[in-house]
């Protein structure tokens, strides 16, 4: 025992300083996290019609064909409406659902378990069979179809970031509102609202990811009249053999790192 | 909501019962929701298999009596298998250092795994097919080294160096935060009590990371069985893994009765990894399948 406080400044050393062999491998990893998206931006820059790497030549022709091409702006388009759509329809059952679990004593496991279903099963088996129901729905092609379809896939990402918010939340809360002579409503909306609003707000930017990135059921519900971004860019790769993905790759690269990025920054500004 | 709202504030009185009834109405849109969009579809999916082009187990004996399929079923296990090993074996030590650093700088590691998390899976998936692609940087770095003429691209070998790229933050994520809840106090004891370093590190620190591990192993390992996108674009139909068979069934010859028998035993086999996962994380005090609600 006496040895005591030496070895745990010694175990403080290191717990700060990482053997080399460990450094070199974290490093490694790194690299390989990140360095293989990276590719798209200098590809993006190219002038070739190919996707050669690196590029021989150096223009904005493939900017200037995504942000003129009336294909890419309208996938674009769909992409952004269908996740705005999709993420609010899954926020607001999503919170719905959550308040209801949170209060349930029994069989509210069973019910959880069925709503996070969509995100562990099989994304080609799910797609294959929304795909066969809404082909005799007449909702593949649709925009309808689209947003239930993602809606379905963002709710659970809904349902978990509220959930944990609401971890931290008493319902004793309520019931003082509520003894206070608060109206139900204005509970809801002045008590319970704000304790979950960053978890609501977290919840509906994943299920707006969720369906922005979504390819398998996207690429089953698509006709030629309404494409998605990331089926638009899965054909310019199968199809087309069109370097516009690699213009189409480094906005939406850059636009999630900083949208990443700036939150983190800007919290530790706060900080110090 | 009118009715609810004029009600008297006896909230107190009301048991647990009388609070739970008057809730779980808002379960209904989620539930009635997923129900017709998610559920229905599957059953549909499932019975059609059962009964197109005529009653029975046709279509399941159609696939567990072709070679070809099974090949097929034998090559996406053997793939999966490989990618969850890969990921392992590379995110173990990256996660362990994450939990030794620093607040800083561990927040800069966990950002490097987010990145690629929150990438588009299409970008991500272009820059492999420009990697892989013959003439591309992976062929070229290859042949520097003296090893002439690998192209990934359109091969099994390409699917998973992509894929297990594609998996990594999945495994690196429950590794870390299981491992950050280990008390490293456990590790010097062990070192006081006479284990060399390794061995305190194999004995003690390895088991009580299991929950992450075993949390990380299904996910990616689920994830990859029945992954589409990376086969289909970097993979080859001559060397097809399920996820693509199920989509060519579809695309191309509208066979919602076989894909549905592969997509049926596509989910048995991953509820069966799920369920042997979690039997042998519930001692572990966690579920593998809440590992799972992280992707």
């Amino acid at each position: 025992m006496a040895d005591n406080p030496s070895i745990s400044r010694a175990a403080a050393v290191r717990q700060r300083s990482l053997g080399w062999g460990l450094r070199g491998w974290v490093v490694l990893v790194a690299f390989v996290l990140v360095a293989p998206t990276l590719v798209v931006i200098p590809m993006s820059f190219g002038a070739g019609s190919t996707f050669e790497f690196p590029p021989k030549d150096w223009s904005w022709h493939w900017y200037a064909e995504f942000f003129t091409s009336k294909q890419w702006l309208a996938a674009l388009a769909n992409s952004v409406q269908v996740g705005v759509l999709a993420a609010a329809l899954a926020t607001v059952l999503g919170v719905a659902a959550a308040l209801a679990l949170d209060r349930m004593r029994r069989g509210g496991g069973v019910v959880r378990q069925l709503l996070m279903a969509p995100m562990i099963l099989p994304g080609i088996v799910v797609a294959v069979a929304i795909y066969g129901v809404f082909l005799r729905w007449q909702l593949n092609g649709t925009m309808l179809g689209f947003v239930l379809a993602h809606a379905v896939l963002g709710l659970p990402f809904v349902l978990t970031s509220v959930r944990t918010s609401l971890a931290g939340y008493d319902p004793i809360m309520e019931k003082a509102a509520a003894s206070l002579g608060a109206p139900r409503f204005a509970t809801l909306r002045k008590v319970v609202l704000p304790i979950i609003a960053p978890g609501v707000l977290s919840g509906f930017v994943f299920a707006f990811a969720t369906s922005f990135d979504e390819v398998v059921v996207a690429l089953f519900l698509q006709t030629p009249a309404i494409k998605t971004l990331p089926v638009k860019m899965y054909e310019s790769i199968v199809l087309e053999i069109d370097p516009t993905i690699a213009a189409a790759s480094s906005l939406i690269v850059v636009f999630t790192t900083i949208l990443l990025f700036v939150p983190a920054v800007l919290r530790r500004k706060e900080q110090s | 909501m009118t009715a609810v709202a004029t009600r008297p504030p006896a909230l107190p009185q009301a048991g647990p019962g009388r609070e739970r009834r008057r809730t779980s109405w808002l379960l209904l849109p989620a539930a009635a929701v997923v129900l017709v969009f998610f559920f229905y579809p599957l059953a549909v999916i499932l019975w059609r298999s059962f009964t197109e082009p005529s009653f029975g187990v046709g279509n399941y004996l159609a696939v567990l009596g072709d070679e070809v399929q099974l090949r097929v079923m034998l090559r996406t296990l053997r793939t999966a298998l490989i990618i969850t090993a890969a990921t392992l074996v590379i995110a173990y030590p990256y996660a362990y250092a994450m939990t030794l650093v620093g607040r800083r700088a561990r927040s800069v590691l966990t950002l490097l795994v987010l990145m690629p998390f929150w990438t588009s899976l299409m970008a991500r998936n272009f820059a492999w097919y420009v990697l892989e692609q013959r003439g591309g940087v992976i062929e070229k770095a290859l042949a520097a080294i003296g090893i002439d003429g690998v192209v990934l691209l359109g091969s099994v070998a390409g699917v998973t160096v992509a894929m297990v790229q594609v998996m990594l933050p999945f495994m690196v994520l429950p590794l870390q935060s299981s491992m950050l809840s280990i008390d490293r106090s456990l590790l010097h004891a062990a070192g006081s009590l006479g284990a060399r370093r390794p061995v305190a590190f194999l004995r003690v620190y390895v088991p009580l990371s299991m929950p992450g591990v075993l949390a990380g192993v299904s996910v990616v390992f689920i994830m990859s069985l029945g992954f589409y996108i990376t086969p289909a674009l970097l993979g080859t139909p001559q060397q097809a893994l399920v996820a693509q068979v199920i989509g060519t069934q579809v695309n191309d010859l509208l066979d919602f009765a076989g894909a549905g028998a592969l997509g049926t035993i596509l989910l048995v086999v991953t509820l069966v990894v799920l369920a042997v996962l979690s039997r042998v994380a519930a001692p572990l005090g966690t579920s593998a399948a809440g590992g799972a609600d992280r992707g």
